[in-house]
């Protein structure tokens, strides 16, 4: 089966005043359709800049990047951003909801760049909530929300518009550790019954260990992947 | 359509900037509609102006008066069709902030060279009969509740009477004209001449203007030229103007409102364009992160700059139409002050083009911030 996300020869370096600071070297990945992958590594070890790379929010300073069939590192800034809304469903540590906003107002936010009519939003909006177990919490505003029901609201906006691939930075490290198994079982099940593709970016190797495979990341590289016995 | 719940909700999140920055513009447009108005109605009078007429005043002063016996030696110039006359009565009903536009005319000669001013003939006939009567414009008439057949007692802040010094004069009703071509023109107050020069104390036998219609409107210049030449040198030597130039000089004499309302008008939009920018620059700086997720989500930077200018058009057109409607409301109460019942369309139309224009400048920094953003650093608080 061919990877969903391949990534040959990828560098990534930053500017930091005078000095440059190369996040990723030369690094290698693929990942298989359907597949549920944590990057663990210490902090600056680039995790971010990597699911960064791969959710088409930053660029290689060199290599490729295919994902779901695009060389998404060849693409322009529109481009990009339309490859985005069709291809990929984020999931941030801190929710990042819009707070003026209603959780369907949020949830409907990718499905404002599609064609659909307003009924047809609507029910695509009712039928994420539902997925992610927050219909009840509708039309309550982030504020009136949990952190855990405030996650299932953003993961809700990342599926609303199903999309290939699921990337998720720290999505539990804003939580305890009930609400935060919580939603690693919801991303899990997500993989499972939906065979979602997802990236989880996290420190926690509890968290981890909800995915099919763990690869750890060190100074830019990759130094080892585990499989899960799930 | 559907992105307007993104714009109200980014105009939501800090109500009470909003809300009195909404106000501020409201407050500019508002006093917008009211100048702007008031100097759009004096060029639409300058711009009504009829080309067949010629004002003949002093050529010292607009408030000189020039002697009756000019009359005939006007009617005598080559290409005169016909001559009134009027002279400012400056009067008052019952309280000085009552003013009455009054002139004593001759009454066949005035509804001759103003056609435009309709009065029915057995009307024209009584005023003409009647020596103490008086046609009045139908708009002033509604204003005072006057009808055919009231006794109506005028005070002038000038003339007085020979007979007992009094500046009361009191006059019979005996018609109402209509101006359907320029509602706004139906507030004057017209009296018999005859019965004025008679009974006033001084400056009997002048009028304050003559008022000619020319036969050819192309030969205007000429009978103007004539008609000068005709006095000069004498010790009321004329001025002859246009119709259309005279009510420019008039209006100078108040002061060059054109030039007042634009100065005034600069200040306050100069001022409103560093309030309702500070708001947008803030709005946005408060926002990044926000703008981040949505180019996460998949939107352009091209559509979160439209995103940023919409919040900006929809706070600066809003409030610059609840300002324009509001000045609409309260226009006709300078009705009395400048003969004008209704704010003139265009202002309108002006002050929504302004408002775009103000929506753009304040709307675009923001903007150009908003689409150069990058998600990453803006993600990560850099």
């Amino acid at each position: 089966m061919s990877a969903i996300v391949s990534l040959r020869k990828v560098s990534k370096r930053y500017q930091r005043g005078k000095q440059t600071v190369e996040v990723l070297h030369e690094l290698d990945l693929e990942i298989a359709p359907g597949d549920f992958v944590a990057l663990m590594g210490p902090s600056g070890s680039g995790k971010t800049t990597l699911l960064n790379l791969i959710g088409g929010l930053d660029r290689p300073t060199s290599g490729a990047i295919e994902v779901a069939g695009s060389r998404i590192d060849r693409l322009s800034g529109a481009a990009l951003a339309r490859w985005r809304a069709r291809h990929i469903g984020f999931v941030f540590q801190f929710y990042n909801l819009m707070p003026m906003l209603s959780a369907a107002r949020n949830v409907e936010l990718p499905l404002l760049l599609t064609r659909l009519s307003r009924a047809q939003r609507q029910q695509h909006v009712a039928a994420a909530l539902q997925l992610a177990g927050i219909a009840d919490r509708a039309r309550h505003k982030p504020a009136e929300l949990s952190g855990g029901q405030a996650q299932r609201v953003a993961i809700a906006r990342a599926l609303v518009a199903d999309p290939t691939l699921l990337v998720c930075d720290e999505p539990t490290g804003d939580l305890d550790r009930k609400s935060a198994d919580e939603i690693l079982q919801l991303l899990q099940e997500l993989n499972r019954s939906q065979g979602k593709t997802i990236v989880l970016v996290t420190h926690d190797q509890k968290a981890a260990d909800y995915a099919r495979h763990i690869l750890h990341l060190d100074k830019g590289q990759l130094v080892e992947a585990a499989a899960q016995a799930a | 359509m559907k992105f307007l719940p993104l714009v109200f909700a980014a105009l939501a999140r800090r109500k009470a900037r909003s809300l009195f920055t909404w106000l501020a513009i409201l407050a500019a447009f508002l006093l917008f509609g009211m100048l702007q108005g008031v100097n759009s109605a004096f060029d639409q009078a300058i711009e009504r102006a009829n080309v067949n007429r010629l004002i003949v005043t002093s050529n010292i002063a607009l408030t000189e008066p020039l002697p009756y016996s000019y009359l005939s030696q006007i009617e005598a110039v080559p290409g005169v069709a016909r001559v009134a006359h009027a002279t400012w009565f400056g009067a008052y009903y019952q309280d000085p902030k009552n003013f009455v536009f009054a002139f004593p005319i001759d009454a066949t000669r005035e509804f001759e060279v103003f056609p435009e001013r309709k009065v029915p003939p057995d009307q024209l006939q009584a005023l003409i009969h009647t020596r103490t009567g008086a046609i009045i414009g139908a708009e002033l008439a509604r204003k005072y509740g006057w009808k055919i057949g009231d006794r109506v007692p005028l005070h002038s802040t000038i003339w007085t009477k020979a007979d007992d010094g009094n500046s009361d004069w009191t006059f019979d009703i005996v018609g109402i004209y209509e101006n359907p071509s320029d509602r706004s023109q139906e507030n004057i107050f017209f009296f018999n001449y005859d019965y004025f020069d008679e009974a006033r104390a001084f400056g009997k036998g002048t009028v304050g203007w003559y008022t000619v219609q020319v036969k050819d409107p192309r030969q205007s210049a000429q009978v103007a030229a004539a008609i000068d030449r005709l006095f000069a040198n004498s010790p009321n030597e004329t001025k002859t103007q246009t119709e259309k130039e005279f009510q420019q000089s008039f209006l100078k004499q108040i002061g060059d409102i054109n030039f007042i309302v634009t100065r005034i008008l600069f200040a306050v939009f100069f001022a409103l364009l560093f309030a309702t920018g500070s708001t947008m620059m803030q709005s946005v700086r408060e926002r990044i992160p926000e703008l981040a997720v949505l180019k996460t989500l998949g939107f352009t930077d091209g559509g979160v700059l439209l995103l940023v200018l919409g919040e900006s058009a929809l706070l600066c057109l809003a409030a610059a139409a609840a300002g324009l409607a509001l000045a609409w409301l309260l226009f006709p109460l300078l009705k009395d002050t400048l003969g004008v019942v209704q704010m003139p369309l265009p202002v309108v139309i002006e002050g929504l083009a302004v408002a775009g224009t103000l929506a753009l400048i304040t709307g675009l920094p923001p903007a150009l911030r908003a689409k150069r953003l990058s998600i990453v650093e803006a993600l990560a608080g850099r």
